[in-house]
């Protein structure tokens, strides 16, 4: 049996990632997400050949080795919306084309699995942490291709900005209000690729 | 990797294309005489659906003409492209 | 080798034809049609390699592709090595090196195999659980789980290889030559279709084409023969084209998919020079019939691992096809009635089959009736509870089972022997079926997954499709195909099929065993060493999901992809959580099916091919005249022109002196040109650039600003109005394709009334910028005909004009400052009238410049470039273009958004000149700007975008963005470096000429 509670005298703090714009729409809001595939793949495991993370402006991919031993490879995304969590051959195919234009030597190695998910991406590539138009919700989202490594900040400035309703200095920035001030961030610039 | 049928061409496969977001967004007449909210609704906020979306597509290593396509982005099948201007053929 | 292995052999195996071959530093030998593994059968090798976490010896368990136990290194150390080679699917060839991998010493005695014995503390999530505390310990741990990673060794030297694509489209594409792949493709071939068969062996006809057995026939022939008679037949229909070595990875959407087709990897190796190694087929079938067929279960039983057990149909496979014996005292373990095929295949040639354990109580087919006959002893309702032997198994210990098959009881008996092959039933190859988006159905009485819901045209048949007898396939292949291509099949009108072999199975996923399970080690995932204890201890500890059991454990995840062990592992979960199979689902398969070289995906190209090169049509003339070159998007520029042994500062210093002093010449074909023409053209620029254009007269020129509608600066460049009705406009070099495509975006989707057509010519023209106080005077002699005085050919304005015949354009525009000509000529003079120029300038010292002096010279004159200076943050305003922005207009492109609060403020970023305290000092480009270092944490203000020693000033200039820093003229700010602080000063952003005198200057 589902139960309905009504939540509207709490607070709902979001963190549906590519998700993020099904759960606005229920509550009738608007986010500046598009939610897209972002592939990526492994090779099968080799010893240690290279010992750190390399990424490529110029030839748009990146290349790090796990611990097991797989080369952990990707890219951009596709340009069109997307739950299906696929993507298409031509990025997979355009990423190995930048690898081997790195590493000429990868070339006999073997793409093991290739997967894809969905991204929510900003316009100016940003996250949003925020509280919204709506009393007592609050969104993270719109990390993009990125916040891999900045998820546990982001975890702890979320939660003092719906404990305050509002935001740490450190997150103020990344207020979903921008969009309409035009204070937008500059991540498309400074972000070399994909990451 | 989609089959995309160009209301110009025909089928043609998806690395001809370009997607161009949702569709029906129509850039407002007047601009000046909205308020800011206005404006970024326009500017940026989006419906972003699971489900059958309305988007826009250009056939740009092909034609080059934009026409609009209704796709539904949980599973990726395509219902139906139309040229721009026209009514979606289904809703 | 004293043993006879080798037994006279079926006709895929040529006894006349020897190859040698050298595993592990040791040379040995096999037959042309061998794979390396039947050839190391052959010659009593089991033991191949050894796992990846415990480093237990390991060998041979499959026949194909699902091998998890049996990869090598191929041709170690050489330029074709390659790792991670499943030794059942090399074709052996003269000169073959193969060693084994993950073990030191020697894969016969391997230090790593202390892991093995420390395996009580080494369970799943060890590494997760240990290696994490402290924080700062992670670096010393990563350290030595690194060391430990990995299996083979990726190459080190460039491929020699080739590699390619091919695009395929086909009505119907028939994945897997097996007897119902065959009917297929003859079906779909003689009824029009034009078909593709792919199978990823070297033969056709899967497993039938070996299977010679009396228990099941065709129209009363062996299966082989009629298969072969068949084989005969569609070699010959013209609509059908057959590929063997060729393997299907991926099955997209739209019935999209992607297959590997190996050329060369059979040859020995001085055969491969100059061809292709292998090719990607990118096939976009109407139709796709998947019969990808099934691969066989193990067992899960304790000490299931080592070097000697194989799957039952292996066994069957070594001595059918290749005539290879993979034991001489063999044991059959099994659940279901094929592992009796396999002892009736031993029976035949004679090879001793010491016993039969079957898990069922009941075991009443014709077939195990005959194998009985043979005086084999088989142990009914009885299971394996352990296996002995390091290098080999050469024991077993058995127990009888309970009746519910949850425990065994009774005494245990131990029996001999050098093989066991062991068959848990069938498990569909689903794998592209889920990969294209098919939903699975989970059949409870065989315990299978089977195709329930297709997403496209598509269908799947034989036991990928859960029939497994022969005449469920045949049967069922053929209804099926009659709806699938809606015929009235007339092929196979009369087929009568024998099979001796009953259905029944005892499905048990974890046998029990005498032992707890914290003492045993039943392997699920053979490669990643997971056992069944390590599925239990994820549930244990609150896993639920498969996807996150899969993860914790790593069941499944290594280079065979769990094709042997997935199901199992499902089914301890199920088993262990009390739920259903069909509940769990199946993890997701993701592609590739079998792992794909990055060569093939990548095909031709790589190298010179990886990007196009764009080529001005004066590039020649660059080359010989010695440029160095920037790429700048997919065009090639040239950057500077060192002379004698000067390095790049030396040589812009030099052009860039001798543009302002008397003459350079640029080559600025590259900028994007967009020939723009209608009765709406003036109305169309008004829209997208921030300036008026009505009243721009004919023949004139002027500068745009072009914003993305969110009010930050997108391009800008000179657009010439050469007509009424039409316009030619230039933009920056990188952004043409995207201002094309933006501009043709509003056209059609937004102002569709306008009366504007667009059409890129960027290649059409060459562009030659002749710079500098002497520069009318050499443009002059190039154009005798053209009035070249101010009064006719004022800055900012063009002229139609020919030379010799050639019509051109000249504009008079200018980047640098200086009075300045550009000829736009058609392409293919380009040269020619470069040459001409370079000629009339001999006298004036005419200095062809790059890239680098043009920025330089532009940077004194305060002039932006779009993408350096800017980013996506910066509105004309910002730039101090106020200027530029027309106040009247009532839109156009982003006017909106520059009213918005954020954007109407003063604080913002703004872009300022820079000035070092040492007018010898350069600064570095994106270094930060900053007021007070002492604070801390330190207030960033903004950044260096542009920064040059000037020549023509005689010292350091610099562009920069700062906040508030329109009201900062004069401020000292602070460029904090590594070592030093670098004192700054505020300036306006035009160092040079600010009133514009040298553009009109008479000389």
């Amino acid at each position: 049996m589902k139960q309905l509670r009504d939540l509207s005298k709490q607070k709902i703090g979001v963190v549906a990632a590519g998700h993020s714009s099904v759960i606005a729409n229920m509550a009738g809001l608007k986010l500046p997400l598009e939610s897209k595939p972002l592939q990526a793949l492994v090779s099968e495991p080799v010893k240690p050949i290279i010992d750190t993370v390399v990424m490529s402006n110029a030839v748009h991919a990146y290349v790090s080795q796990s611990d097991k031993g797989e080369l952990v490879i990707g890219a951009g995304t596709d340009d069109y919306v997307s739950y299906s969590q696929k993507g298409s051959h031509d990025i997979v195919e355009g990423t190995l084309n930048a690898i081997l234009e790195l590493y000429p030597i990868f070339s006999r190695m073997r793409m093991l699995r290739q997967w894809g998910g969905i991204v929510d991406i900003c316009p100016d590539a940003s996250p949003i942490i925020s509280k919204t138009s709506i009393k007592g919700l609050y969104f993270n989202c719109g990390w993009g291709t990125g916040g891999f490594k900045a998820t546990p900040g982001s975890g702890d400035l979320f939660a003092h900005t719906i404990a305050n309703d509002e935001p740490h200095k450190l997150n103020a920035a990344f207020n979903i209000n921008r969009f309409v001030s035009g204070d937008l961030v500059d991540e498309h610039g400074a972000a070399a690729v994909a990451h | 990797m989609f089959l995309i049928n160009c209301p110009f061409c025909g089928e043609r496969e998806q690395s001809e294309f370009k997607a161009g977001g949702e569709a029906h967004i129509v850039r407002p007449k007047q601009p000046t005489e909205l308020s800011d909210d206005e404006w970024a609704e326009y500017l940026f906020m989006r419906k972003n659906i699971k489900g059958v979306q309305f988007e826009r597509w250009n056939h740009v290593h092909g034609c080059r003409k934009w026409f609009n396509m209704v796709r539904d982005t949980s599973n990726d099948q395509i219902k139906a492209v139309y040229k721009m201007g026209e009514k979606p053929p289904i809703k | 080798m004293s043993i006879n292995l080798r037994f006279k052999t079926s006709k895929f195996i040529d006894e006349t034809y020897r190859v040698s071959f050298k595993f592990n530093n040791k040379t040995y030998f096999g037959f042309k049609g061998d794979t390396l593994a039947s050839a190391l059968l052959a010659n009593g090798i089991h033991l191949v390699g050894r796992s990846f976490k415990y480093h237990r010896p390991r060998g041979i368990m499959t026949s194909g592709s699902e091998e998890p136990n049996a990869i090598i290194q191929l041709h170690d150390n050489s330029s074709r090595t390659e790792p991670n080679v499943r030794a059942t699917e090399v074709e052996i060839y003269e000169g073959l090196v193969a060693s084994s991998q993950n073990c030191w010493p020697s894969v016969n005695f391997d230090v790593g195999g202390i892991n093995n014995l420390l395996s009580p503390i080494l369970p799943a999530g060890f590494y997760y659980k240990t290696f994490m505390w402290p924080a700062s310990f992670w670096e010393k741990y990563e350290y030595f789980i690194r060391k430990s990673a990995g299996l083979g060794k990726s190459p080190k030297v460039t491929d020699p290889d080739l590699y390619e694509h091919n695009y395929i489209h086909c009505d119907v594409l028939v994945i897997g030559a097996g007897i119902s792949g065959i009917m297929a493709a003859k079906i779909a071939a003689k009824n029009g279709f034009k078909t593709l068969l792919v199978d990823e062996k070297s033969y056709l006809g899967g497993s039938s084409i070996y299977d010679n057995s009396e228990f099941s026939k065709i129209n009363n022939q062996l299966t082989s023969s009629w298969l072969e008679k068949e084989i005969n037949e569609i070699s010959k229909l013209e609509n059908l084209e057959i590929k063997v070595r060729t393997s299907v990875a991926a099955f997209h959407g739209y019935n999209f998919l992607l297959a590997r087709e190996n050329l060369t990897d059979h040859l020995p190796i001085n055969q491969r020079e100059n061809k292709v190694r292998q090719r990607l087929l990118k096939i976009r079938a109407k139709k796709v019939i998947t019969a990808t067929g099934s691969i066989e279960r193990p067992l899960i039983f304790d000490n299931n691992d080592r070097p000697g057990i194989l799957l039952s149909s292996a066994i069957k496979k070594y001595i059918d096809l290749y005539g290879v014996a993979c034991g001489e005292n063999n044991v059959l373990f099994t659940n279901n009635d094929t592992a009796y095929e396999t002892a009736m295949s031993l029976i035949q040639r004679g090879i001793k089959i010491n016993a039969i354990i079957d898990n069922r109580e009941q075991v009443d087919s014709k077939i195990s009736y005959e194998v009985e006959k043979n005086n084999i002893k088989i142990y009914k309702g009885y299971s394996v509870v352990d296996t002995y032997g390091y290098r080999r198994i050469n024991k077993i210990s058995i127990m009888k089972l309970s009746k519910d098959g949850q425990t065994v009881i009774g005494d245990k008996t131990k029996l001999n022997c050098d093989c066991l092959g062991v068959s848990g039933g069938w498990t569909p190859a689903v794998h592209l079926f889920t990969q294209s988006g098919g939903k699975l159905r989970f059949r409870e009485e065989d315990q299978v997954f089977i195709p329930d819901v297709y997403p496209s045209d598509q269908i799947s048949i034989g036991s990928c499709n859960g029939d497994f007898s022969l005449e469920e396939i045949v049967k069922n292949t053929l209804f099926s195909l009659k709806k699938f291509f809606n015929i009235d099949n007339s092929e196979y009108k009369t087929i009568e099929i024998i099979s001796g072999l009953n259905q029944s199975k005892r499905n048990i996923w974890l046998l029990p065993s005498d032992k707890s399970i914290g003492k045993t080690k039943s392997f699920v995932d053979y490669q990643n060493d997971a056992t069944s204890k390590d599925i239990k201890l994820a549930l244990r500890e609150g896993f639920r999901s498969i996807e996150h059991v899969k993860r914790y454990t790593t069941t499944g995840m290594g280079t065979d992809q769990g094709k042997l062990g997935n199901m199992h592992a499902l089914g301890i979960i199920s088993e262990t959580a009390g739920t259903k199979m069909g509940e769990h689902g199946t993890t997701t398969f993701r592609p590739p099916y079998t792992p794909l070289t990055f060569g093939t995906i990548v095909g031709r190209n790589v190298g010179e091919f990886f990007d196009i090169f764009r080529r001005t049509p004066i590039h020649d003339w660059h080359v010989a005249n010695n440029a160095e070159f920037e790429n700048v998007g997919q065009w090639k520029r040239a950057w500077y022109y060192p002379k004698d042994n000067e390095n790049m500062h030396q040589a812009v210093q030099r052009e860039s002196k001798a543009a302002r002093d008397s003459a350079g010449i640029l080559d600025a074909s590259t900028l994007g040109k967009i020939d723009i023409q209608g009765t709406d053209a003036s109305e169309f620029l008004n829209r997208v650039y921030t300036n008026a254009w009505s009243k721009l007269a004919v023949g004139k020129c002027r500068y745009g600003l072009m914003l993305n509608e969110d009010g930050m600066v997108y391009d800008d460049g000179v657009t010439t109005r050469l007509g009424e009705n039409h316009y030619i406009m230039t933009t920056t070099t990188g952004g043409a394709a995207n201002v094309l495509g933006k501009l043709e975006d509003y056209l059609q989707t937004e102002w569709p009334e306008l009366d504007v057509y667009l059409s890129s010519v960027t290649d059409h023209y060459a562009t030659i910028s002749v710079c500098g106080p002497n520069s009318k005077k050499i443009v002059s002699k190039v154009i005798p005909d053209l009035d070249f005085s101010d009064e006719n050919f004022p800055h900012m304005s063009f002229k139609n004009a020919k030379i010799g015949n050639i019509k051109c354009r000249i504009m008079r525009i200018s980047f640098t400052g200086e009075q300045s000509y550009e000829i736009n000529i058609q392409a293919n003079f380009g040269k020619s009238v470069w040459e001409k120029c370079m000629e009339a300038g001999k006298d004036f010292n005419i200095t062809p410049y790059g890239t680098e002096t043009m920025h330089l010279l532009r940077a004194e004159k305060g002039f932006i470039i779009v993408g350096q200076d800017t980013d996506a943050t910066l509105t004309p305003i910002d730039l101090q273009m106020d200027w530029i922005v027309s106040k009247k207009k009532y839109d156009f492109i982003g006017k909106r958004s520059l009213y918005r609060s954020d954007t109407i403020r003063e604080d913002r970023k703004q872009l300022v000149g820079l000035l070092t305290e040492n007018p010898e000092e350069v600064l570095e480009e994106g270094a930060q700007i900053v007021s007070d270092v002492k604070k801390s944490p330190i207030e960033m203000l903004g950044h260096v975008t542009s920064s040059y020693y000037s020549p023509n000033l005689k010292k350091s200039i610099a562009l920069g963005v700062v906040k508030s820093g329109k009201n900062m003229l004069g401020q000292k700010l602070i460029i904090p470096m590594e070592n030093k602080n670098i004192n700054v000063t505020v300036a306006d952003p035009v160092f040079l000429d600010k009133e514009g005198k040298r553009l009109n200057a008479k000389l």
